[in-house]
């Protein structure tokens, strides 16, 4: 199957290692994998923080990149239910715009999702002797309703062993420029987090969003945890020869 | 909406920095908010068709405000036919006149007052005051509070902020003849308030109310309350006084049906509400009258995307599920309207001129939590988002998000920048400065990579 990647600008910047992961994984399960170069970036910053016009920009770039790829796959909650929850709302209904995202959006899958429901494997032949918790980030959760396909997968993870989240829905506290608008209440949420993550006795915490670790694992690192951060998609490419990302 | 309650002064992220800091807060909000969300959900989820109730609740409630004018209308008549008299008013002052007017006709100086939210809304306490007339709170809450010379902190538990020690002092303190040995026991607080407020029914004349719902084809307004007290403020004075938004209509007395199981389910997390009061025009010789209070309603109703907000019915199960309101409070949100729905119903009632007003559409995560347990599916992040469109930016902050826009709408000037965050990343300090202190003073930032996903693609993929 041909699948186009949509890494996502902070991917693509600052965790690469997601989109490596992403790529030995597709290719590790039969997929020719493409990743079409002109892609930017979803437009969420900017629509969330009340920018509509430069979000409506990004949006229509994102169509036409990714226009006539039969699946589109995402490392990201956040920006897959972006494209198929907020773009249709930010279109007149009717317009060609609307027209365009409604070819498009349907296509895009965020990773567990393509795994899952796509290629039908939950056992996607991963070794990672390691104990887990998973961190269901809101929009994985409320926007595309993931519900436990990330948490499917990784109970067939050889050596894994995964451990229940305490206040798992609940948000860590980024909401992208939330950190910095609201950056008490955002500490707040995201210390309560941490100290739930602590109490699972967890080495690592997984999460389908790199924003949310970021914030998450940001935490953890100056509380000097020793906790570490890890993308799903990183811990399902990870076999027994090493992660290899 | 007028501009009387001002919990706090400033912006929410400042007032929100104050309040996170207090732990006592801190803790009674997490107990109180976790405990009503955890029963919440148990009872809706007895329910098998309670995302079909919620539809219809929706739907009701969508209908009504498409064609208020005309049901408004038939309220009047059906109010009128009955005896009561209707007024309307077009914002907080002309209600607080046709208030005091009507309380100073009977020559009283004292009012008891139902729990109302929309009276909260238009200060009508501290107008009365101005008019030499004592409004005083009959609901256990309010009661605290106003005795605390406190302003409510949640739509449905006004002391929500308070642990019963500190309801105790209160008590001690303020109310007049509280028992000497009060102890802060539940039962031993409630019966004092009891005995407090029992003197009080008795000799008051005049009553004020809110209502949750009023029946366009009936007349009848409805108040659904936990204690009693409210019935006893409804039935024992002459004359009743009802301030009502006038987007809390029903078309019929059918659909009440709907929203008796929606309402108490989704805000004390009960199966049924304990008192369930209906009154139609002057019932029993009483000398009703209804004042219909718009107070930027209809310039909410004309916003299409924000109209939704329109259909709340003052649940506050939003409140209790959202993580921002469960570390702040409610007065950080400055307006009697806290929370989620606080967060998108004050600016479009108030309009966004003031800082803290303009503030308020960011006082969200986004994480959804609050359209999830809406029983009217009001769809809160989206108007969030469409709020921030409408809100004032800053300067550097529009420059900021314009550059960033530049950036991202091109793939090589994308890579320009990761190419220069790179070769640039020895020199990020530890702190950075500006407001992106924000991030650094609570969390380490993550370490810049070097080579991007698209180099590396373009090198091996």
């Amino acid at each position: 199957m041909r699948v186009a990647l949509f890494i996502t600008c902070v991917n693509d910047t600052l965790f690469p290692g997601t989109g490596k992961a992403v790529v030995s994984l597709l290719r590790r399960l039969g997929c020719d994998v493409d990743f079409p170069a002109a892609q930017t970036c979803c437009g969420q910053m900017h629509v969330n923080t009340g920018y509509r016009d430069e979000g409506v920009r990004l949006a229509r770039h994102f169509t036409e990149v990714f226009a006539g790829y039969d699946a589109v796959v995402a490392p990201s909650g956040s920006c897959a239910a972006m494209v198929r929850e907020q773009y249709p709302k930010l279109v007149r209904p009717g317009s060609r715009g609307a027209t365009a995202i409604a070819e498009v959006a349907p296509r895009v899958h965020e990773l567990s999702e393509f795994l899952v429901d796509v290629l039908k494997v939950e056992d996607v032949g991963a070794y990672f002797p390691h104990r887990v918790t998973y961190h269901p980030t809101c929009h994985s959760l409320r926007g595309l309703h993931l519900g436990d396909r990330p948490t499917r997968l990784l109970q067939q993870v050889r050596g894994l062993e995964l451990v229940p989240l305490p206040g798992a829905q609940e948000c860590c506290g980024f909401g992208g420029t939330f950190a910095v608008k609201n950056p008490a209440v955002s500490a707040a949420m995201g210390a309560d987090k941490a100290r739930n993550v602590l109490d699972t006795g967890a080495e690592v915490l997984c999460a389908a969003d790199n924003s949310c670790l970021m914030h998450i694992g940001g935490t953890l690192s100056r509380q000097q945890t020793g906790i570490r951060v890890m993308h799903l998609a990183e811990i399902l490419a990870a076999t027994d020869g090493g992660t290899r990302s | 909406m007028s501009a009387t309650f001002l919990g706090m002064p400033g912006d929410f992220p400042t007032n929100a920095a104050r309040a996170v800091k207090d732990s006592q807060l801190r803790y009674n909000l997490r107990k109180a908010t976790h405990t009503i969300r955890g029963k919440r959900a148990a009872v809706v989820d007895e329910l098998p068709d309670w995302h079909e109730l919620r539809a219809a609740g929706k739907a009701v409630k969508d209908e009504t405000l498409r064609h208020l004018d005309r049901y408004l209308l038939q309220l009047e008549e059906a109010v009128t036919a009955a005896g009561g008299h209707v007024h309307w008013a077009r914002d907080a002052a002309e209600a607080n006149r046709i208030v005091a007017d009507l309380v100073k006709a009977t020559g009283e100086t004292e009012v008891v007052k139902v729990k109302s939210m929309a009276t909260q809304e238009i200060g009508l306490n501290e107008a009365l005051a101005a008019e030499g007339i004592t409004a005083y709170e009959t609901d256990l809450a309010e009661l605290i509070v106003q005795l605390g010379d406190d302003f409510p902190s949640h739509i449905l538990v006004p002391a929500i902020h308070r642990n019963r020690a500190e309801i105790r002092e209160i008590f001690l303190d303020k109310m007049g003849d509280a028992p000497p040995g009060l102890t802060d026991e539940p039962a031993a607080l409630a019966e004092a308030a009891r005995l407090h407020l029992r003197e009080r029914f008795l000799r008051s004349k005049v009553a004020v109310s809110g209502a949750n719902f009023m029946i366009a084809e009936t007349g009848t307004l409805v108040v659904l309350e936990s204690e009693g007290n409210g019935r006893m403020c409804l039935t024992l004075p002459e004359t009743l006084i009802s301030v009502v938004g006038i987007e809390k209509l029903l078309p019929t007395w059918r659909d009440l049906e709907v929203f008796l199981q929606l309402l108490p389910r989704s805000s004390t997390g009960e199966r049924m509400n304990p008192y369930t009061s209906t009154w139609t025009g002057s019932a029993e010789g009483q000398d009703f009258h209804l004042v219909l209070l718009d107070n930027g309603r209809t310039d909410v109703l004309a916003d299409e995307v924000g109209r939704q907000a329109l259909r709340c019915i003052r649940c506050s199960a939003c409140l209790n599920v959202c993580p921002v309101y469960e570390r702040t409070g409610g007065h950080a949100y400055g307006s009697v309207y806290p929370g989620p729905i606080g967060a998108i119903l004050t600016p479009q009632l108030r309009g966004m001129s003031s800082e803290l007003d303009a503030s308020l559409p960011y006082a969200s995560s986004l994480c959804g939590a609050c359209y999830e347990v809406c029983p009217v599916a009001i769809d809160i992040p989206e108007v969030l988002v469409d709020l921030r469109a409408k809100a004032p930016h800053g300067a550097a902050e529009r420059a900021g998000m314009r550059v960033a826009g530049w950036i991202l709408n091109d793939q090589a000037r994308l890579a320009r920048a990761q190419h220069a965050a790179i070769r640039l990343r020895r020199l990020v300090p530890k702190r950075l400065p500006g407001p992106l202190s924000a991030w650094t003073d609570t969390r380490d930032l993550p370490e810049i990579p070097d080579e991007s996903f698209r180099d590396w693609w373009e090198r091996e993929g």
